[in-house]
């Protein structure tokens, strides 16, 4: 069956996603990516969709849902790389995209993620967005 | 002015691989009417929530996409029917958020912000027709 690699970065986990994904394979992403936040114990995920042309609904809700889903496990998602013309395209498609952090690159993602993750440890652990 | 077909093709939505061509073909038909990024992707965000909605709520059906023109514009025309149970209440469906699936409810109302034109036939029982229209 075909899968999204998840790559074990230091401390984060990165999904780089660089297929056209039909329903089905962004369904098995959140499955195998709940599982690797929890067998790595990491605190930060990175989802990488600089590849990706669109972003409809159910891709803007499989993000949306894996940021929920990894805030529960204590883990912190930032997604980055979106394209101009994804971002211009979501808002005149009125997805909400809240609760979902964003960065322009991985490497402004890792400092919001290490900037999250010292602000979970100042006390505000376990809220739920 | 009367809109003319200059060439349409179609395609089966079927399954949820059907999804993934019928995005590729969008894409492909945007770049050859020489559509500029961010319309394309407009476009092909537009029939991907069509395509999905043909799929998930009339059971699978047909795309049709045309090339069209009107006087001296042209345009892409893209028109998805199914044969499913139909919509009873088109107002209500074209409000962001209601869905009777379990998706965000943003399919049709957002494909008719995304488009230049948009136009729904629906009845219960018989079917849906969703077409829209994204001129250069």
């Amino acid at each position: 069956m075909e899968r999204i690699p998840i790559l074990k970065m230091g401390e984060f986990l990165l999904v780089t996603i660089q297929v056209d994904m039909h329903d089905r394979l962004a369904l098995t992403l959140q499955d195998d990516l709940t599982s690797q936040i929890v067998k790595h114990r990491t605190h930060g995920v990175l989802i990488d969709i600089s590849a990706l042309e669109i972003v409809d609904s159910f891709i803007g809700r499989m993000l949306a849902s894996i940021a929920s889903m990894a805030h529960l496990l204590d883990a912190e998602t930032v997604v980055v790389g979106m394209q101009p013309a994804v971002a211009i395209t979501l808002v005149e498609l009125g997805l909400p995209m809240k609760g979902i952090r964003t960065a322009l690159d991985v490497e402004k993602g890792m400092t919001a993620l290490r900037a999250a993750m010292l602000e979970g440890q100042d006390g505000d652990t376990g809220s739920l967005r | 002015m009367a809109i003319r077909v200059v060439s349409a093709e179609s395609m089966p939505i079927r399954a949820s691989d059907d999804v993934v061509l019928v995005r590729q073909a969008v894409r492909k038909k945007s770049i050859g009417l020489g559509l500029g990024l961010v319309d394309q992707t407009k476009v092909v965000t537009a029939s991907s929530e069509l395509a999905r909605n043909t799929l998930d709520y009339g059971g699978g059906g047909m795309v049709h996409l045309e090339l069209v023109e009107n006087g001296t514009r042209s345009g892409l025309r893209l028109i998805f029917e199914d044969q499913g149970p139909g919509i009873a209440n088109i107002e209500l469906a074209l409000t962001d958020g209601y869905t009777t699936g379990n998706g965000m409810g943003l399919g049709l109302s957002g494909a008719k912000r995304l488009s230049h034109e948009f136009e729904i036939w629906s009845k219960p029982g018989e079917g849906t027709r969703v077409s829209i229209l994204r001129w250069k």
